[in-house]
């Protein structure tokens, strides 16, 4: 990382950790959502961004991320912090075995079986069979956290709201760190070396198979304990929640956002928190179809996405200072 | 043996609709290699348009013609406005366009019309034609729907601008180098897909009434249809659409009920691609190394 | 003298008797001398769009009652979000609505699951969720929440009241059940089931659901013909409805057939499954409808008509949603009406729970607002009324409280 990524970088967790105290509590609850949009959106990006796989069913394991938390909460009584280990373990292990054979399926046909797991969950949600866990067509109501005693007795007075943001945003950096880590390194390389030349990657060895199952848990797994994290932000869950538009948005923020980019998330995650909003703001007749007109003009404007965007325009700004 | 031969044929039914949105599908893809969400949408639209001139006093073969034409314009027109300037986009920014066409159509659709539903004629005739089992809606549409494949079908094999599409699809470079002009040929494939789809819209109307989500959950299975036929091939895409529409019904008057239908249906589509990875009818794929 | 003075002597008593009259100024967020600030939640996008129309159909009241005057003076300021039908956006509104428009009051939030997820939230806050726009029966529920209350009849009861039709007249019968699979469709089947009682295990013989993204439901209607069934209880939106009721007479199956109330609709329903497949249908109503010849030249019915060419004339005059929206918005009139000067939180909910015997005239003459401190149900009573082929015949007596 350059000394000028790492001061963009200090200066945005600075803003991320002042943040509440300077907004309501409505915006930092929004910001939550941002937040938690931009870990799903990674997971999914870390799938069809850097190893090349469609999927157009990512709502599900966002789903399923929600109601292991929200069974855990509302049957065991678990506290919500001890539910995401949880919630992340399942998603990566269904995410693994779905990708198992589903890989076996290239490009579209890939897309048609994530397409038919986000179709098809949240009618199993309401299944009548799993009705005494998921609550089948009422969903599950669950209680919202509270900042712990100790932080009152250090004088520093969170509210739920505030308490929960901060809880996001460390779980959030712990799962971008972690992703960096892994993106940057052997293993990322080889996730790209599979998306853009796969016979030669398996020609230097790479078990082609074997890493894309893992990709396939790994990207499951953030989205689920995004999906988690989302349960316990909005205290409820139930099917309507996680419906294939979910799974679609999802795609249009990594595309909007950046392909490949890990910021990319964070981009794509404003994106889908913000726009609908300010669509609903310009036109209650058609609040679509505004929202239609931004995501051809991002696209137009940023083929790229917005992480690709500014990469661009610090390339030049970087060209033109050398050359004066 | 009644119900079953009842479910069967109401299946029929239910899948010619399936078959003749995954024409469209097809259609483009051919063209393309994408597959356009908006399909359904845009054949939606193209609906209400024809359901305007009817109601307007034009004959209905008159609308019905006119609308096709004006899909098929409609086509040509948005691939040159708002395909053309992604083409050299990655292909999930054009996918993410699809899905804008997709919203915007919809949501404009329901703020002219509004969203109470509205009928639509049918050209066939009132009396149903096999007994209680199928209208004559439901026959004729499934009529066409075979027609229209039929069309397709002499259109690529014997046409010199069929050829010349396909040529343009299946290699660029080397059609540019005999003279065809690939970009036309592109927006070409998206009028005819346009006003295939058209076509179903009409078809379909009578059948599950006129409303602006009306292709909403026809293009789910359209989707399957398409897919599990070989997306490359015409008459996979129509066998595909009968084997879902049957398939999900027999799955679940008789097996698992209705409650989980298409996910089973999808589930064991999906089972069939992995053992056969191009679908039923479709090429499989050589690549070059 | 002596009769001039009974008028003031019956002043004198009303003051006396209703504190509001004499109470100064009471005001929460969202109420001031000029303005009640009223907050919305609506899908005007995605799947569940058709009801959007009901927002627009609310605003558009506000704002014809805003040329007239307003409400005691003060003019309503409907501020509405679309949400989109998905519950977590419903509470991101919800919270907007709340804590950064500051608005007095929720009203007309729609959806049972956009409800639900704001349920707990609302009645934390202490601000009023009233008059919802969901026929499920938890929102008649003061005393765990005080702060939430419904509207429409709810739909348990009216299954109820066809499983007690059905028993009284058909006690023999084999029912077969089409609902959606949501909230919405297995509270009309809990109905029919806490209707028949013990009999329900017998007499029910075929229930089968379809979701909202399926194409059609004839495999659903076959299924159905096939148990046998020879009453058919038909619980789907309009779409569906049309549909059901088509291929049900399509394919020679003719039960007794009750249709729910949700798709009554002359124009948007029976028109399109057409009139002479319609003959014979049950169902009750609570609602005039506008398509329908008993009411088309109903003075109500003009007055709505009038009020729609005027303040939303790109809305459907078809659309029952809108006579829908105009009455319950015409309720809120009244509650606000009711409250006074004393605009407070507390005292809104009080005054919605104060209604006693107030009828819209776009309701069916007979039907009556009543509710009080342990009752938050608004509507209770519905009428039966069948299908003659080219009108609703209603019959019985008004039911219900």
């Amino acid at each position: 990382m350059s000394r000028r990524q790492l001061i963009v970088l200090a200066a945005v967790l600075a803003l991320a950790c002042v943040l509440p105290f300077l907004v309501s509590n409505y915006r930092t609850f929004q910001f939550n959502l941002v937040i938690i949009y931009a870990i799903a959106l990674l997971g999914l990006n870390i799938l069809t961004g850097y190893n090349g796989q469609i999927s157009l069913g990512h709502g599900a394991f966002y789903a399923m991320g929600a109601y292991c938390t929200a069974i855990l909460m509302d049957k065991f009584g678990v506290p919500y912090w001890a539910t995401l280990p949880v919630a992340g373990a399942v998603c990566l292990l269904f995410g693994f075995l779905f990708g198992l054979p589903a890989l076996r399926l290239e490009g579209l046909y890939l897309a048609l079986a994530t397409f038919a797991l986000g179709v098809s969950l949240p009618q199993l949600l309401k299944y009548h069979q799993l009705e005494n866990w998921t609550g089948g067509v009422q969903g599950i109501v669950i209680a919202k956290p509270e900042a712990p005693a100790f932080f009152g007795s250090l004088g520093l007075r969170l509210n739920p709201d505030q308490w929960l943001y901060f809880f996001t945003l460390a779980v959030a950096i712990v799962m971008f760190v972690l992703a960096w880590n892994l993106l940057r390194g052997r293993v990322g390389r080889a996730l790209v070396a599979i998306r853009d030349q796969h016979v030669a990657a398996e020609a230097m060895g790479i078990n082609s198979a074997m890493v894309k199952s893992l990709t396939f848990g790994v990207s499951a797994m953030y989205t689920g304990i995004a999906g988690s994290l989302g349960a316990i932000a909005v205290q409820f869950v139930a099917p309507d929640s996680f419906n294939i538009f979910l799974s679609i948005v999802f795609l249009v923020g990594i595309v909007v956002g950046g392909l490949a980019s890990i910021s990319g998330a964070i981009y794509g995650a404003l994106f889908i928190q913000f726009v609908p909003n300010v669509a609903d703001e310009i036109s209650k007749a058609a609040p679509w179809a505004i929202f239609g007109v931004f995501l051809i003009g991002f696209v137009y404007l940023m083929p790229m996405g917005v992480a690709g965007a500014l990469r661009m325009a610090v390339a030049r700004l970087g060209r033109k200072r050398q050359n004066t | 043996m009644d119900a079953f031969f009842h479910q069967v044929i109401a299946g029929l039914a239910t899948g010619g609709i399936y078959a003749s949105l995954a024409l469209a599908l097809v259609m483009i893809y051919q063209a393309t290699h994408l597959i356009n969400f908006a399909q359904g949408e845009m054949a939606m639209f193209a609906t209400y348009i024809a359901w305007t001139l009817v109601e307007a006093g034009m004959p209905y073969w008159a609308a019905f013609f006119l609308t096709v034409a004006f899909a098929f314009v409609f086509g040509v027109v948005i691939e040159r406005i708002v395909i053309r300037p992604v083409e050299n986009a990655p292909v999930l920014a054009v996918v993410v366009v699809f899905i804008a066409l997709l919203v915007i159509l919809n949501s404009v659709t329901g703020w002219i019309y509004t969203y109470t539903i509205k009928t639509f004629p049918s050209p066939f005739p009132a009396e149903p034609i096999f007994g209680k089992y199928l209208t004559s809606h439901q026959g004729g549409a499934i009529a066409v729907t075979l027609v229209v494949l039929l069309l397709l079908f002499a259109f690529f094999r014997y046409t010199p601008l069929g050829l010349a599409m396909r040529a343009a699809a299946q290699n660029p470079e080397s059609s540019r180098l005999v003279g065809i002009r690939v970009g036309w040929m592109l927006a070409l494939g998206w009028g005819l897909a346009s006003a295939i789809g058209a076509v179903a819209g009409v078809m379909v109307a009578p059948i599950v009434y006129l409303d602006p989500n009306m292709m909403g959950g026809v293009l789910l299975y359209a989707f399957a249809a398409a897919l599990v036929g070989g997306v490359d091939s015409p008459g996979g895409a129509v066998f595909g659409g009968f084997l879902v529409g049957v398939l999900e019904n027999v799955l679940g008057a008789f097996v698992i009920g209705n409650e989980l239908k298409l996910a089973v249906a999808l589930v064991l589509i999906i089972g069939v691609l992995v053992v056969r990875p191009s679908g039923f009818f479709g090429k499989v794929l050589v690549t070059r190394v | 003298m002596k009769f001039k003075l009974v008028p003031i002597a019956a002043l004198l008593a009303a003051a006396l008797a209703s504190p509001t009259a004499l109470a100064q100024k009471k005001y929460d967020p969202g109420a001031s001398d000029s303005e009640i600030k009223i907050g919305n939640t609506n899908p005007y996008s995605g799947p569940a769009s058709a009801y959007g129309t009901i927002g627009k159909t609310i605003a558009a009241y506000f704002k014809m009652v805003n040329d007239q005057g307003g409400i005691n003076g003060r003019k309503v300021n409907f501020v509405t979000y679309d949400d989109g039908y998905s519950p977590p956006k419903t509470v991101e509104m919800a919270r907007k609505l709340v804590e950064q428009d500051q608005v007095l009051m929720l009203f007309q939030t729609l959806g049972t699951p956009p409800n639900t997820a704001i349920h707990k939230y609302m009645n934390t806050k202490k601000v009023p969720q009233s008059f919802v726009a969901t026929g499920a029966t938890k929102w008649n529920d003061p005393r765990n929440f005080p702060w939430t209350i419904g509207w429409q009849p709810n739909y348990q009861t009216e299954g109820r009241i066809y499983a007690a039709y059905i028993l009284k007249n058909k006690p023999n019968a084999k029912i077969g059940i089409l609902y959606q699979n949501d909230d919405y469709g297995k509270d009309y089947v809990k109905g029919m089931h806490d209707g028949l009682g013990d009999k329900a295990k017998t007499m029910i013989v075929k229930e089968v659901s379809y979701e909202v993204a399926d194409p059609t439901v004839d495999s659903q209607i076959v299924q159905l013909q096939a148990s046998g069934a020879d009453v058919f209880f038909n619980v789907t939106t309009p779409k569906f409805a049309a549909q059901a009721i088509r291929k049900a007479y399509d394919i020679g199956w003719k039960p007794m057939h009750f249709l729910n109330n949700v798709s009554v609709s002359l124009a948007t329903v029976l028109k399109p499954a057409g009139l002479e497949k319609s003959v014979g249908l049950i169902s009750t109503a609570y609602l005039k409808d506008p398509t329908d010849k008993e009411w088309t030249n109903d003075p109500a019915i003009k007055k709505w008509e009038a009020f729609m060419k005027k303040y939303y004339p790109e809305g459907s005059l078809l659309d029952p949603s809108n006579v829908y929206a105009y009455t319950v918005a015409s309720t809120l009139h009244e509650v606000l009406k009711q409250s006074g000067d004393n605009l407070t939180r507390d005292n809104v909910m009080k005054q919605a729970a104060n209604l006693k015997g107030f009828a819209v005239d776009t309701l069916i003459p007979g039907i009556k607002m009543n509710t009080d401190q342990g009752d938050y149900a608004p509507i209770e009573s519905v009428q039966l009324m069948k299908f003659s082929g080219t009108q609703w015949e209603r019959f019985g007596a008004v039911m219900g409280k």
